[in-house]
């Protein structure tokens, strides 16, 4: 007799738990989060498309120019994430300052800066590692399965 | 040249995927997640030939995110492994990005030495 009463007062609690949950919790900004991303995602590549042609301009070839693209890149968001502007950038940005490669350059920098304390050979000269690492491994075992591909099937 | 427009579409299509993967799969796939899938995804698709023509609309927008990344580690492989065989299946691929790892890790390093982390 009991039993049924008792289930359904805890339905009754789970669901206004629920909806108390619901209340404190911030929205999800879905739609925020992806125009930030976009657009400053579409910003970092632009002026990345701003560099390479400055260098077509100058007589580079395309293959050079997208290279010193990147590097360019990589000196801008080390330089940034230094200054501590980058993460500030990131923290609206999402995606769009994780994803060009200037988000690889400020893993890289910001987790070596943290580890500063234990040293620059085995702290700093460690932790530059820590997500370049794995991206790395990945990036290098991909590519010469890759390659093993193409030996195979020639 | 690629317009500049085109360059900001692509790159800002990548990233909207990007936002979209973390936004929807939080609190699995972290930013470390996002670095490592879009390289290794980007040198998959370039190895199976469709990541070249989104270079040849986007430039930039195709070639800065980490799956343009993927993409030169894939076709370095590939142009070594036809010139020079098993060898150049192992090299190829760090040889086409040695320029933008070393630039990664010396520009990261000399910055992490300069600059302390804000609290």
């Amino acid at each position: 007799m009991n039993m049924p009463q008792n289930q359904q007062l805890k339905q009754a609690e789970a669901a206004e738990y629920k909806a108390l949950v619901d209340q404190v919790n911030p929205k999800p900004t879905y739609i925020k989060n992806c125009v930030w991303a976009f657009v400053i995602g579409g910003l970092i590549c632009m002026i990345g498309q701003i560099i390479t042609n400055g260098l077509i301009k100058s007589g580079m070839e395309l293959k050079a120019a997208s290279s010193l693209t990147s590097v360019s890149l990589i000196f801008l968001a080390a330089l940034f994430t230094g200054l501590g502007l980058y993460d500030e950038l990131a923290k609206r940005a999402g995606a769009g300052t994780i994803v060009p490669i200037t988000g690889f350059a400020n893993a890289i920098v910001a987790s070596a800066m943290e580890f500063k304390r234990e040293g620059y050979i085995f702290g700093v000269g460690a932790k530059i590692f820590s997500v370049a690492g794995p991206t790395l491994v990945f990036g290098f075992v991909i590519s010469v399965i890759i390659g093993l591909i193409k030996v195979i099937t020639d | 040249m690629v317009p500049l427009y085109m360059a900001f579409i692509i790159g800002g299509a990548l990233c909207l995927i990007g936002q979209i993967i973390m936004d929807f799969t939080k609190p699995k796939i972290t930013p470390g997640h996002i670095l490592v899938g879009y390289i290794t995804i980007g040198a998959i698709i370039s190895g199976m030939g469709f990541y070249q023509p989104l270079v040849d609309i986007g430039g930039a927008g195709a070639a800065v995110p980490l799956s343009g990344f993927g993409h030169l580690l894939a076709q370095g492989a590939i142009e070594a492994a036809d010139s020079k065989g098993i060898l150049g299946a192992l090299s190829g691929g760090v040889a086409s990005t040695a320029a933008g790892i070393t630039a990664a890790i010396v520009f990261g390093y000399v910055a992490a030495v300069l600059f302390n982390p804000k609290d």
